[in-house]
């Protein structure tokens, strides 16, 4: 029988099978941040085992709240700092260097097809982008993680997205999955893998299969895989040039885990996007979504564009692209966050930041902050944000607030006018 | 096996997410103790008054999708140190119910339609369930009126609440 990609990654990594169904599988990475580690820090010393089962597999990164905003804030980056310090973690991104885990950690190249990665957050399904069974966990998974090396998860269900036809121009990889996210609904993958495939993945660069695999969690799926290519030895090269004999070698390698054509599915949808146009969420669920043509002259207060979602290059360029040599409405503030420094240099380099703040926008620095509420761009009751995050939940960016998730085209083309608007770079 | 009982608090609402369990400002505390007075601040939820619904409550009956989105296990430890340790519902988001039973804490799915029952049956009325593993039922009574529901927990996520926890079940098998 045929193997989807998740079953050969499991197979691959299977340490036990504790009982009928559940599988503990080894870990090539445990990537930690300062909101969700520092409580398991804090058990492991407790427990008086204060010690990890690889420092070169742990990922260390301070991204949610950076600079601290105040003295809890202040500790957690410092028991995760002297953590790492502690643990001989070479891979640790403070201030300066430190950008939104599921960026600045792909960008690095710690991410490759195959690997088995968990993370003490949600959107560690980002990372499946690469082919690899990347997991959002809580804390006692990321303790034992860090502990011993492994995680337990159900024998993973694929269910496998095929995205057909042809993406018109300026509809984006966070229409889509929004679009998807819409038609299954927010516990449409729950314990299940999705596969995303077909011929649209396949023309993605893989800063838009970062975005599909991203929300995937929106659905309930445990992780979004796209199958490894060419466009990700392409990423990866620089960092494994000196592994493989040529870019072909690689290629083969990692075709590894790619599914098998006779491979069992839980579910297949043939989700064809030729008539897709730009869309946005309304309400306080991501599977509430419609076309950004029905909700023209929605009023915001606030833009953002940034986070794990939409906080790349790729991201920052299209909506440079909108704002170029235009102004913000009056009444919007408009917030740009790049993802990394990296993302921020080439940024600065390419004239885009200049764009952003010709157009009036604040550019901060690489962090989550506003995404969750937590920093750098809460709102207050009342306000309504167009945000190129994943999440609309009630009160997730301030007490009383509402956001709407679109695409940086729409949010940056949202931020001229001061309502929700198509950008003009989607001609219907 | 130990017992989970107590008073249910009933919340009629499905895809009850962790933003609003916990939300994300609170989530720079550094003990588990300091969630205590936020649980469910952000539930969206008519006639649901946080501290005042929540005082009495040990266990929790509610709709489909509970505990989507963040992976935060501050949702469930936010519901530790309020000394509710049982959620009942049709269906939960898949972190949020691992961290239930990595914690030694139950989340048991019912069929739709017995959920159903219970909130026409119990909803509004001071209810009491307790779990009894021996008849694999739970035990739920309000004034007169009393009702065996069957249940089922897995293997692995009842060796899990006894070992009181993943961490002690990791660190002893593996």
């Amino acid at each position: 029988m045929g193997q989807t990609i998740a079953e050969k990654i499991f197979d691959a990594h299977r340490v036990d099978r504790p009982a009928a169904g559940i599988e503990v599988i080894a870990l090539d990475a445990v990537f930690c941040h300062e909101i969700t580690t520092p409580i398991a820090i804090n058990d492991l010393v407790a427990r008086g085992k204060d010690r990890v089962c690889d420092p070169e597999k742990i990922k260390v990164v301070i991204d949610h709240v950076t600079p601290a905003k105040d003295s809890k804030t202040a500790l957690q980056g410092k028991t995760l700092r002297e953590w790492a310090r502690r643990q001989g973690i070479g891979d640790f991104f403070d201030i300066g260097r430190n950008g939104v885990c599921h960026a600045i950690f792909p960008e690095k190249g710690f991410v490759r097809p195959g690997y088995t990665i968990i993370m003490g957050d949600s959107h560690t399904c980002t990372h499946g982008a690469f082919g690899a069974f990347a997991a959002g966990v809580g804390t006692t998974d990321l303790e034992v993680g860090i502990l011993k090396g492994v995680c337990a998860f159900k024998t993973p269900q694929t269910m496998r997205i095929d995205i057909t036809g042809e993406l018109p121009q300026g509809v984006y990889a966070k229409d889509v999955i929004l679009a998807v996210i819409g038609k299954i609904g927010m516990d449409g993958a729950t314990n299940r893998v999705i596969e995303f495939t077909g011929p649209v993945v396949d023309a993605m660069s893989m800063e838009a299969r970062m975005t599909l695999c991203n929300m995937a969690i929106e659905a309930g799926g445990t992780c979004g895989i796209c199958r490894p290519d060419q466009t990700t030895v392409d990423y990866l090269w620089p960092f494994i040039s000196d592994l493989y004999t040529d870019k072909a070698a690689a290629l083969q390698e990692f075709q590894r885990f790619t599914a098998d054509e006779d491979a069992v599915y839980a579910e297949v949808i043939d989700f064809n996007v030729d008539e897709l146009e730009p869309v946005a969420t309304f309400g306080f669920k991501p599977d509430q979504v419609k076309p950004v043509s029905q909700m023209e002259n929605t009023p915001v207060d606030q833009v953002y564009i940034g986070s794990c979602t939409n906080g790349r290059l790729e991201d920052l360029q299209v909506a440079a692209a909108v704002l170029a040599g235009k102004r913000i409405d009056d009444r919007v503030r408009g917030i740009v966050s790049p993802a990394t420094p990296k993302i921020y240099r080439e940024a600065l380099a390419g004239g885009i930041i200049q764009t952003f703040m010709e157009a009036g926008f604040c550019v901060t620095n690489p962090t989550c902050g506003a995404c969750l509420g937590m920093s750098n761009g809460v709102l207050a009751d009342g306000e309504v944000c167009a945000a190129t995050t994943n999440r609309n939940f009630n009160g997730r960016m301030g007490k009383g607030g509402t956001v709407h998730l679109m695409s940086p085209a729409t949010a940056a083309a949202t931020a001229i006018t001061g309502k929700i608007t198509n950008s003009p770079l989607y001609k219907k | 096996m130990k017992t989970f009982s107590g008073t249910a608090l009933f919340l009629d609402r499905a895809d009850i997410n962790t933003d609003e369990i916990i939300p994300a400002k609170y989530l720079t505390e550094n003990t588990k103790e300091a969630l205590a007075p936020f649980l469910l601040e952000d539930l969206k939820l008519e006639g649901f008054t946080p501290g005042e619904n929540i005082r009495d409550a040990s266990v929790i009956v509610t709709r489909e999708n509970f505990g989507c989105g963040s992976s935060r296990e501050h949702a469930p430890w936010a519901l530790e140190v309020n000394d509710i340790n049982l959620v009942i519902a049709p269906s939960f988001a898949r972190i949020f119910r691992q961290n239930m039973f990595n914690c030694g804490m139950m989340a048991v799915e019912l069929p739709a339609e017995t959920i159903d029952q219970l909130f026409s049956r119990f909803a509004g009325r001071p209810t009491t369930i307790t779990t009894d593993f021996d008849k694999a039922t739970l035990a739920i009574t309000a004034g007169d009126v009393s009702e065996a529901v069957p249940f089922t927990i897995s293997p692995f996520d009842r060796s899990l609440v006894e070992a009181g926890g993943w961490v002690d079940y990791a660190d002893t098998n593996y």
